[in-house]
């Protein structure tokens, strides 16, 4: 674990922009926004260490995300669990479902994975709009505040900062695994899977670990989601929200950790900035995603930074 | 018996629907090896226009059905020509995510251009029930069955009969050896997405009596079409129609013997059941991975 690299320095560059940020706030609303943002970046920092370094793709990440905010909102509303212990407890559970389901389903390959994931989060999402005396169906239901305890995390400014950390939080523990071994070997897995196991890699076992890094990423980002809004409902175990995951992680830029936070924060924030033009919104939304795609198919982050280097 | 039957036949209903949607897929996957994600949008605009072009201008089902398929054909054109063209050497991945665009526009555009609501076209000929050994058949069930057969049939001689369909086929079995004997590989693409999106289009106007129509009914059509092609073995256009009925009567059975909140589920274990033993769905191709 080095702490003065380079990556390093990208890290210390976006606690900067999270701490001065605030300063341009002019209200709330913009605070939310941001806690949306931080925590869809979350799940796509754990989703581009599968699909950007391991090159497996996942269609189903939003049944994870769902899995741990259910956990908690369940956990803590209906049983009286304290929040944190939820958390860790639910995390668990979908760690260990992501365990249990990796190995038969990252035998398949491609489109074949990306199917057997969707259907993952497909029946995630129906079990939980159909089991409405646990989780208040299509409805949605209310959450407690986390509380550590005496500390309650209440109030849209205290929820900015522990996002905040957990989303720093959340990239230097990416960056570690990309740099370590485990990250090697699992671009090697991207490169050509066969030439991997070739030169000694274990790829099912690597795969299967980041498939499980990744689902418990999502998990406890579901879980910061639910104390934070105080409600969930089934919307967020949709498969339109799986498709959304993959598409902030390709947008910023596969295999780039800061794209992930970048993609996420633009697709967060572009719905809003275009809700002004009412019924155009999603054309426009739409049209800038192909727009980004077509001219920067690599990702903004890298095509950008490849741009950058040419420049100098 | 009876009920067998009349689950029966309203999975193979729904299915033909599924493997319409799903050899939409599989034509673009095999010209293009992209998924895409905007091939349940060609469904809307197929029943969409259908419903707008009768409102609106008076045209009846027979001249505006084939209208709407043009439309969608040339969305389908326009897909492939201005979006997925300009990236053709970007990563499949890219690819799919352009799509996911493309469904996103498509979807604002029929918001923007026919509204939120619920449209329903009335059946091609009437709601009376044909009574076969106990079952109720409704007579748009047999459009469905019947479109699905000619689709099957038509495709059938395109790619066996005429040189324009050998030449898709031979680009879907290797592109770089279609191109080295003359074939102009780019038509062949715009081919593929045009006539995919008139294939959608057909499922769409001919479910449309059934589950009515709305700006967003394609994307579980979409879903359920993809599901399809792959349970069938992707590329496969036989596939996609095996696996579109399998779904179907899947579902249909799990509705009425199991659980109609839970019928997706059943359907969707049974897929994941599927590719678990076969990983390459029912027919697809053992993949080969070159070093």
């Amino acid at each position: 674990m080095r702490l003065l690299t380079p990556r390093m320095g990208g890290l210390l560059a976006l606690a900067v922009v999270i701490a001065v940020l605030p300063a341009f706030f002019p209200n709330k609303f913009y605070y939310d926004i941001a806690i949306k943002t931080g925590i869809n970046a979350i799940v796509c920092i754990g989703l581009n260490l599968l699909i950007g370094y391991a090159g497996q793709i996942s269609l189903g990440h939003a049944g994870f995300y769902a899995l741990g905010a259910y956990g908690s909102a369940v956990l803590t509303a209906r049983l009286g669990w304290p929040g944190p212990v939820a958390m860790v407890v639910g995390a668990a559970a979908v760690g260990l479902l992501a365990f249990v389901v990796a190995r038969p389903i990252l035998r398949l390959r491609g489109h074949y994975l990306a199917m057997a994931t969707l259907g993952l989060g497909i029946i995630v999402a129906i079990v939980i709009n159909r089991e409405i005396p646990l989780t208040g169906g299509p409805d949605g239901m209310t959450v407690p505040a986390l509380a550590f305890g005496d500390w309650r995390v209440t109030g849209t400014q205290t929820w900015y900062w522990v996002i905040g950390g957990a989303v720093l939080l959340a990239v230097w523990l990416a960056l570690n695994i990309v740099d370590s071994g485990v990250g090697r070997a699992l671009r090697a897995v991207h490169g050509s899977e066969v030439a991997a196991e070739t030169v000694g890699v274990d790829t099912t076992r690597y795969k299967v670990l980041v498939f499980v890094i990744s689902a418990v990423f999502a998990s406890l980002a579901g879980s910061l989601f639910v104390h934070a809004e105080r409600f969930v409902t089934p919307v967020e175990a949709d498969f339109l929200r799986s498709l959304e995951f993959v598409t902030m992680v390709v947008l910023g830029g596969m295999a780039s950790t800061f794209g992930a936070v970048v993609g996420a924060t633009i697709l967060t924030v572009l719905p809003q900035a275009l809700a002004g033009f009412q019924d155009y919104e999603h054309l426009a939304l739409g049209a800038i995603l192909m727009g980004i795609m077509i001219f920067l198919p690599k990702g903004l982050v890298p095509s950008l930074a490849a741009q950058w280097r040419r420049r100098r | 018996m009876a009920e067998f039957l009349q689950f029966l036949v309203s999975g193979i209903t729904i299915g033909s629907i599924y493997a319409l949607v799903g050899l939409g897929f599989a034509m673009i996957y095999n010209a293009s090896n992209v998924i895409n994600f905007a091939q349940g949008e060609f469904v809307t605009i197929g029943g969409m226009a259908t419903v707008s072009l009768m409102a609106g201008t008076g045209l009846p089902l027979i001249l505006a059905a084939p209208v709407a398929i043009m439309i969608a054909a040339l969305v389908g054109l326009a897909l492939e020509k201005f979006a997925v063209e300009p990236a053709r050497n970007a990563d499949v991945i890219t690819l799919i995510i352009i799509t996911i665009g493309a469904s996103i526009f498509i979807r604002g555009g029929i918001e923007v251009l026919l509204g939120k609501d619920f449209h329903r076209l009335p059946a091609f000929s009437g709601d009376t029930p044909i009574m076969v050994g106990g079952a109720a058949i409704q007579p748009q069930s047999l459009w469905v069955i019947g479109a699905l057969v000619l689709v099957v049939v038509a495709l059938r001689w395109f790619f066996d009969r005429t040189r324009l369909g050998k030449a898709v086929l031979a680009t879907s079995h290797n592109r770089l050896a279609a191109q080295l004997v003359g074939i102009n590989v780019r038509t062949i693409l715009l081919i593929s997405f045009g006539l995919s999106a008139a294939v959608g289009a057909l499922a769409g106007i001919m479910t449309a009596p059934i589950t009515l129509t709305r700006y967003d009914v394609g994307v579980m059509l979409g879903l359920k079409g993809f599901s399809a092609a792959i349970l069938g073995g992707l590329g496969s256009s036989f596939g996609a129609v095996a696996g579109g009925l399998a779904l179907g009567v899947a579902e249909a059975m799990a509705a009425g013997y199991v659980s109609s909140a839970y019928k997706d589920v059943v359907a969707f274990i049974i897929i994941l059941g599927v590719l678990f033993f076969r990983p390459t769905g029912f027919f697809g191709g053992k993949g080969v991975e070159r070093v």
